[in-house]
């Protein structure tokens, strides 16, 4: 593609420069992608390795330069903090070392060395001699091996950094002694703890509880994808599982085996979900726009009445309105009983579809019953921020002659795109994920044939997520498989998510927006 | 000259009026669409003649046999259950999230750039790939079935800290001079929280509260992993979620609409009553993104 100089596009003629700018968006994106897979590469060589190795580097040179009680932090975590009086901190270095290798010994020890296999012996029939029968005996347990193995490895983790940052503090404490400088006492550290380290108490439990409830449970199931833990290999009652490889994203994406039953359900729904997503934030995002502006339009009166009447899509549970819409719609429910009473139809529409044949409707009916959903939040957030644009700019405009439409092309809309650019970014990927919309609707119905014989059978208003759920669900149950679908669905977000960042804010600049 | 500015005025009175009533009759066309639904289930609560789906909105007689039948099901238990549910975990949640929030929209430490980059990852995987392994611990804790509320509870508070983008978003715009100057007087940065900030962040606070305590009468998914098909472990949305079944819907569609309404009035009223902080709250966590 051709680059401008800024003299030479200022020339363009309008339509020109508006392609110009879409082609260098497109044509950006492989930049963008570029430079983020050159910047993690950055950050795993510079910053991971750089730091392991600098860090390994002054553990030999503190025990090179330190005295006996520094040495002896090697082996005794805490030695030479409570050797040179930081009882309260040496003790509690001594308690978690004491803590670790009991748990390693009576049972971390165990998880980890059946890590690699995730169990030996699996539930097989043996010979009982009271019952003078053959009974099922339960042997590893393949799900807890990986439960409590992943926590083995955070627990070893910590253990390093608690070991690492121990003999930093004995260094420091040394250093303070050769210089004769006081060190903190207990009391002290116990009063930075609502002073100047405030923080680390505030940030403790909750950050435990994400640690344990969601960063745990992701790598749980990011393993998970790896192994063949379904239905029939529960791990403990039936089979156990084991590790597979890529084999898993292998028949996802049709590489190996299999024929490409799964990649095309994964095109079909992948498809439909960036569809959905589009819609369904853009469509929310103008008409909810428009209603605020309707109401704060000068001269309406009850502007109150009409927000609180619309806001009642939020203060009612989804489930409940959503269900009971869900249920308006169906082939016997009120809407299409009025519609035949009034003769307007003569038989009731299939507004949920059931076959192929229909399955346009269905689609455009989510994407309806969102808007009622959704544009209330819109309101909200476009009222708030209407009423702060500047009413000046809007005066003078007018002077110059411009109207009503011309207005909002010029300079409500370019303000609001200003302000809620990562709203919209937000709300696309919570749209991509929007399961209760659709679960609650819909179901994911019609079965779409084209994809069905994939696992959970796919329909054609499914997106990713709902489908996650349905093969999570039921005696055969892919687990593995869902855990594929999640981790593309994060790469899906996270590169529209890299895209938007790196490219929009550079585009945003060329515009005229003052 | 005056009789055409005069004109112009009148042209521009009649083109407002014709424009403001157009805007008239679209708001009344949507208030009606918005009310439908709602009226109507209002309506066939109270539908005595039978408790399927029919094709009219008034029902032919009328009655409070669905809230009776109501009062004589698991309804109790499961409305029981997420109003417990509800109130813990707005307690429990606010605390944690403004923890969260007020530490990172205040102190610069090492790790804090970091965190925050790492929470955003880990909010882009979709948070239903971990239900299945939430429920096999809980499982083992035997926080399931019968015991599902103070599961879902731990669950919910547990990883609450994610939510922080709207109160951060709140702190920030409290001036820093504020806890300076306490500060200089000799105050911990503990008492700056509860002194100086909290006071002032009585708005998010009923915020953080309010969209707390209205999402558990909302969760379906996870609830209905936890409870398992066990009744007195259900919350609202799960037992009625079962009612519009196909099996059951011809039973159980009045009760549904009955129910909807039980679980719908104190939250919509609540809702309504704290809307002002409600919409500040939506409105800056918009804008701050």
């Amino acid at each position: 593609m051709k680059k401008y100089s800024d003299l030479e596009f200022l020339r363009l003629s309008k339509s020109e420069k508006f392609f110009y700018k879409l082609a260098s968006f497109f044509t950006s994106i492989p930049r963008a992608v570029a430079r983020f897979f050159v910047g993690i590469w950055n950050f795993i060589v510079k910053k991971i390795f750089g730091t392991i190795a600098s860090e390994i580097a002054d553990v030999f040179l503190t025990f090179k330069n330190g005295d006996w009680k520094t040495r002896g932090s090697y082996l005794v975590m805490g030695l030479g903090l409570i050797a040179r009086g930081q009882v309260l901190r040496g003790l509690l270095f001594l308690l978690f070392e004491i803590v670790f290798i009991f748990y390693m010994i009576t049972t971390g020890g165990y998880w980890m060395s059946m890590l690699g296999t995730l169990g030996r012996v699996g539930p097989h029939e043996e010979y009982n001699e009271i019952l003078d029968a053959y009974t099922t005996v339960y042997g590893d347990n393949s799900f807890k091996i990986l439960l409590y193995g992943v926590l083995t490895i955070f627990f070893i983790v910590a253990f390093i950094y608690t070991w690492r940052l121990n003999i930093k503090q004995s260094k420091i404490a040394q250093e303070y002694e050769e210089h004769g400088r006081k060190l903190k006492s207990g009391r002290d550290d116990l009063r930075a703890l609502v002073d100047e380290q405030f923080y680390k108490t505030l940030l403790a439990l909750p950050l435990l509880g994400i640690l344990i409830f969601t960063v745990m449970p992701i790598v749980f199931m990011i393993l998970v994808a790896f192994t063949n833990y379904d239905g029939t290999h529960d791990g403990f009652n039936n089979a156990l599982f084991t590790w597979v490889g890529w084999k898993n994203f292998g028949t996802m994406l049709s590489w190996e085996g299999g024929g490409n039953v799964y990649s095309a359900a994964f095109g079909e729904v992948l498809t439909w979900t960036l569809i959905w997503a589009f819609f369904a934030t853009f469509t929310n995002y103008f008409l909810g726009m428009f209603v605020a502006m309707m109401i704060n339009k000068k001269g309406i009166r009850f502007k109150k009445g009409w927000r609180t009447i619309l806001v009642l899509t939020i203060a009612i549970p989804q489930f409940i309105s959503l269900l009971y819409v869900s249920k308006m719609f169906a082939k016997n429910g009120i809407i299409n009983g009025l519609l035949l009473n009034w003769g307007w139809i003569d038989q009731a529409i299939d507004f949920w579809g059931s076959t192929a044949h229909n399955a346009l409707l269905p689609r455009i009916m989510v994407i309806v019953v969102n808007i009622w959903i959704g544009i209330p939040y819109l309101m909200l957030i476009a009222t708030g921020i209407l009423m702060n644009i500047p009413a000046d700019l809007y005066e003078s405009s007018r002077i110059d002659g411009a109207n009503a439409w011309q207005q909002y092309t010029k300079i409500t809309l370019p303000y609001m795109l200003f302000i809620t650019g990562p709203y919209l970014l937000t709300s696309f990927t919570g749209n991509m994920n929007n399961f209760n919309v659709i679960y609650l609707l819909t179901g994911g119905a019609p079965v779409n044939p084209a994809a069905s014989s994939a696992a959970g059978s796919v329909g054609y208003t499914d997106l990713l997520i709902t489908w996650l759920f349905k093969i999570t669900t039921g005696a055969g149950a892919q687990y593995y498989m869902a855990s594929v679908i999640g981790i593309l669905v994060f790469v899906v977000i996270a590169v529209i998510s890299l895209i938007v960042y790196n490219v929009l804010p550079s585009i945003k600049n060329e515009e005229d927006f003052q | 000259m005056n009789e055409t500015l005069e004109k112009r005025h009148m042209g521009l009175r009649a083109s407002r009026a014709i424009s403001n009533t157009i805007i008239y009759v679209i708001l009344i066309v949507m208030s009606v669409i918005w009310l439908f639904p709602f009226v109507c289930i209002v309506l066939q609560s109270f539908r005595v003649e039978s408790t399927w789906q029919v094709g009219y909105v008034i029902p032919q007689k009328w009655g409070w046999d669905n809230y009776v039948a109501l009062w004589n099901s698991d309804f109790k238990r499961w409305y029981l259950n997420t109003f417990v549910i509800a109130l813990v975990v707005a307690a429990l949640q606010t605390v944690i999230v403004l923890c969260m929030s007020y530490t990172l929209s205040r102190f610069r430490f090492k790790m804090r750039a970091g965190l925050m980059r790492f929470m955003l990852i880990l909010g882009m995987f979709p948070g239903m790939l971990t239900m299945i392994i939430l429920y096999r611990v809980l499982k083992d804790l035997g926080l399931t079935q019968a015991n599902a509320v103070p599961g879902l509870i731990l669950v919910y508070v547990a990883s609450s800290g994610m939510g922080y983008y709207v109160s951060k978003g709140f702190f920030d715009t409290l001036p820093k001079s504020l806890d300076e100057a306490a500060r200089v007087d000799g105050a911990t940065r503990a008492q700056v929280l509860t002194k100086i900030i909290l006071p002032l962040a009585k708005p998010i606070v009923i915020y953080t509260i309010l969209t707390a305590f209205m999402g558990p009468w909302g969760d379906f998914v996870f609830a209905r992993y936890v409870s398992f098909g066990t009744s007195a472990g259900m919350n609202v949305a799960v037992g009625m979620w079962n009612w519009l079944t196909p099996d059951m819907i011809n039973q159980r569609y009045t009760m549904f609409c009955a129910g909807g309404v039980i679980v719908a009035i104190p939250v919509a009223i609540l809702f309504m009553c704290l809307q002002k902080y409600y919409v500040e709250g939506v409105t800056g966590g918009a804008v701050k993104g």
